[in-house]
C-alpha cells in the first residue's frame, strides 16, 4: 500500500547545523492497517508525514502509494489519494465559509474546478445524515459559518470532509493535541469509526500513550529517524502502558550515553 | 445639481468596475495587488491609442481585458514562481507598466477629442449602468461556481484547497488575471467617458478600491442582493461623492489624494473594533465586519 525505500533525508546541509534525520529509512504499510507512531520531540514523526504528503521532499529513496511511485509527484496530486488531518483544528476547513460550503468543496475532491456551480441543493440530505452520525448537532448548522464553531466541532468536521472521497491513506498529525481531554476522546472515537467503516488505511502520529495503545492494530516508535519498536496484531494488544514506557526509557537512556 | 448627480453615478459606475477588480485580490484571495496602478492606465492607453487608429471602442475594451489579463497574470507567476513577495511582484509590475504604457500611446497624454467612443451615442450615464450591471452579475454568478469557491478558499486557508488536490498556484495567478482584467476595463471606460487617457490616471487606484470597498462593507453590509457587488456599487458611489463634495467645498484637485487616504484611515478606524476609545463613543454599529471578512485586513 505505502512503502518508503531507503529514504535519506538532511536538514541544513553542509552548515553547522546539519541534522541527517533519516539514514536509508524504510517503512511498509499494509491495506487496511492502522498505524500509530509514537516517539520523543525531533524523532521524525513530523517529517516523516510531510515526506509522505510531498510537504518536502526526499534526498534519497522513493516513496510508493499503491505501487504507483510518486517520489516525484507535488503535494496537490498526492492530496487527490491522500487525506491529512492537522493538529490545528483550524486547517482544516475553510473558516469563512459555511459547513455546507466546505462539505460541497470536499465532496468535489479531485475532480477538476471549472465554471461549474459548487453549491448543490440535493446534497444537503447526503451532508446532514453524514453529520448526524457524530452526534455534535452539526446536522442542524449546515449554513453557519465554521468560524463560529469550537475546535472539536471544526476537527470532526475536518475529519468528515477530509474522509468525504474515501482517500486511499488518511493521515492523522496530533490531531487531538490541541482539544481539551473529553473532547479528545470524543473526536478518537469518530477517528477510529470512520477509519473501520470505510476501511481506510491510516497513519496517526501521536503523544498521548492511550491512544496509540487503544487504537489501530499496529504500533511503530521512531527514535532519531528509526524504527525502534514495532509491533501489531496481538504483540500490539497485549503491550501495556508500563511495558510501553518503560521501553521508551531504555532506548532514550541507551540513546543518552552513545 | 443634476450635473453634480451625473457626474458622481457615471464615474462612480465605471470605478466599481475597477473596485470589483480589488475586491478579488484583497478581499477573497487576500493579495495585495498594487499592480493595478498600473494596469488602470493600461486599460485606458490600450483603448486610447486603439481608437484613434480607428479600431472599434468595444474592440479596444476588449484588447483592454486582455491586456490587463496578462498583466495580472506576470503579477502572480512573479510571485508563484519566482517567489517574490506579494506586494513587491506588484509593485514591479507597476513600475514596469509606467514604461509600457507610454510606450503604447507614444506621449502622456493621449486626448480622443473627436473620436467615437461607446459613449458617443445615448445617455452617458445608462450606458455606464449597462457596463457595471453585466459586470456585477457575471462577478456575482463567478463566485458561486467552483473555480470562485477556489479563489475564496485559497485567501482563507491554502492549505486546505491544496488538500483538495488543487494546484494553488495556478488559482492565484487567475485570480490576479481576473481582478487585473476587469480594473483595465475600468481603464478602458474611464478614459472613454472622460475623452483622454493619462499616463498619471491609475497613481491611487489602490486606495481608492479599499476606501470604497470599507465604506460599502462598513455601510450596506446587509444587503442580500447581489451581496459583494452591490456594496461595492454603493460604496464606490459614496467615496465619489465625497471626493466631489471636497471639490466643492473648495479644495483643489490635486488635495485629492490627501482626502482619499485620510478616508480609507478613518473608515478603517471605524471599522476597527480593537480601538477602544473609538467604541465607546461610537453610538451606532460600526463594529462588527461583514461575515468574516475583517474589513480591517488590507
Amino acid at each position: 500500500m505505502l512503502r518508503l525505500d531507503n529514504i535519506s533525508k538532511t536538514f541544513n546541509e553542509n552548515t553547522a547545523n546539519e541534522m541527517k534525520l533519516f539514514k536509508e529509512f524504510n517503512l511498509k504499510v499494509e491495506e487496511g492497517e492502522f498505524v500509530c507512531v509514537i516517539g520523543s520531540n525531533g524523532a521524525g514523526k513530523s517529517t516523516l508525514l510531510n515526506l509522505i504528503t510531498g510537504n518536502i521532499y526526499s534526498d534519497k529513496g522513493k516513496i510508493y502509494l499503491d505501487k504507483e511511485d510518486i517520489t516525484n509527484k507535488k503535494e496537490h496530486e498526492r492530496c487527490k489519494d491522500i487525506s491529512r488531518i492537522f493538529q490545528n483544528p483550524s486547517m482544516g476547513t475553510v473558516p469563512s465559509m459555511t459547513i455546507f460550503e466546505n462539505l460541497s468543496m470536499a465532496k468535489n475532491k479531485g475532480e477538476k474546478m471549472g465554471l461549474s456551480f459548487l453549491a448543490n441543493k440535493k446534497d444537503r440530505k447526503l451532508f446532514k445524515e453524514r453529520l448526524e452520525r457524530l452526534n455534535l448537532g452539526l446536522e442542524n448548522k449546515l449554513d453557519t459559518a465554521v468560524s463560529q464553531l469550537s475546535g472539536g466541532q471544526r476537527q470532526s468536521l475536518a475529519l468528515i470532509m477530509s474522509t468525504f472521497t474515501n482517500p486511499k491513506l488518511l493521515l492523522l498529525d496530533e490531531h487531538t493535541a490541541a482539544l481539551d481531554p473529553k473532547t479528545s476522546e470524543i473526536i478518537m472515537e469518530i477517528t477510529a469509526r470512520i477509519v473501520e467503516e470505510k476501511n481506510l488505511t491510516a497513519l496517526m502520529v501521536t503523544h498521548n500513550i492511550d491512544h496509540a495503545l487503544k487504537y489501530g492494530n499496529r504500533i511503530i516508535m521512531l527514535h532519531r529517524g528509526n524504527i525502534v519498536i514495532d509491533l501489531e496484531g496481538n504483540m500490539k494488544k497485549d503491550l501495556n502502558k508500563e511495558q510501553l514506557l518503560g521501553l521508551f526509557k531504555d532506548i532514550s537512556d541507551r540513546s543518552f550515553f552513545s | 445639481m443634476k450635473d453634480f448627480l451625473v457626474g458622481v453615478l457615471g464615474q462612480g459606475f465605471i470605478i466599481s468596475i475597477m473596485v470589483m477588480g480589488v475586491y478579488i485580490t484583497n478581499r477573497f484571495l487576500n493579495f495585495p495587488d498594487l499592480s493595478i496602478d498600473g494596469t488602470f492606465t493600461l486599460g485606458a492607453s490600450i483603448s486610447a491609442i486603439l481608437i484613434s487608429k480607428g479600431v472599434s471602442p468595444m474592440v479596444s475594451l476588449v484588447i483592454a481585458i486582455i491586456g490587463g489579463f496578462l498583466a495580472g497574470s506576470i503579477t502572480g507567476l512573479l510571485n508563484v514562481k519566482l517567489k517574490i513577495k506579494d506586494i513587491l511582484s506588484g509593485i514591479l509590475v507597476m513600475i514596469g507598466l509606467y514604461s509600457i504604457n507610454l510606450r503604447i500611446m507614444g506621449k502622456a497624454n493621449l486626448p480622443l477629442l473627436n473620436e467615437r467612443t461607446i459613449f458617443t451615442q445615448g445617455n452617458n450615464l445608462i450606458t455606464a449602468l449597462v457596463f457595471v450591471f453585466i459586470v456585477a452579475l457575471l462577478f456575482t454568478i463567478f463566485f458561486k461556481t467552483k473555480m470562485g469557491y477556489m479563489i475564496k478558499g485559497v485567501g482563507d486557508n491554502e492549505k486546505m484547497i491544496i488538500s483538495l488536490g488543487i494546484d494553488t498556484d495556478k488559482v492565484k495567478i487567475l485570480a490576479l488575471a481576473f481582478s487585473n482584467g476587469l480594473v483595465a476595463l475600468a481603464g478602458g471606460l474611464m478614459a472613454q467617458y472622460q475623452g483622454f487617457s493619462d499616463i498619471n490616471m491609475g497613481t491611487g487606484t489602490i486606495i481608492i478600491g479599499l476606501a470604497s470597498i470599507v465604506i460599502g462593507q462598513t455601510l450596506f453590509r446587509k444587503v442580500k442582493f447581489l451581496r459583494e457587488s452591490t456594496l461595492i456599487i454603493l460604496g464606490t458611489i459614496i467615496y465619489r461623492m465625497s471626493i466631489s463634495l471636497s471639490l466643492i467645498a473648495g479644495f483643489n484637485p490635486s488635495d485629492l489624494k490627501l482626502i482619499s487616504c485620510i478616508i480609507v484611515v478613518l473608515a478603517l478606524a471605524l471599522g476597527n473594533k480593537n480601538i477602544i476609545f473609538l467604541n465607546k463613543k461610537m453610538s451606532f454599529n460600526f463594529t462588527k465586519p461583514i461575515s468574516s471578512y475583517d474589513s480591517t485586513r488590507v
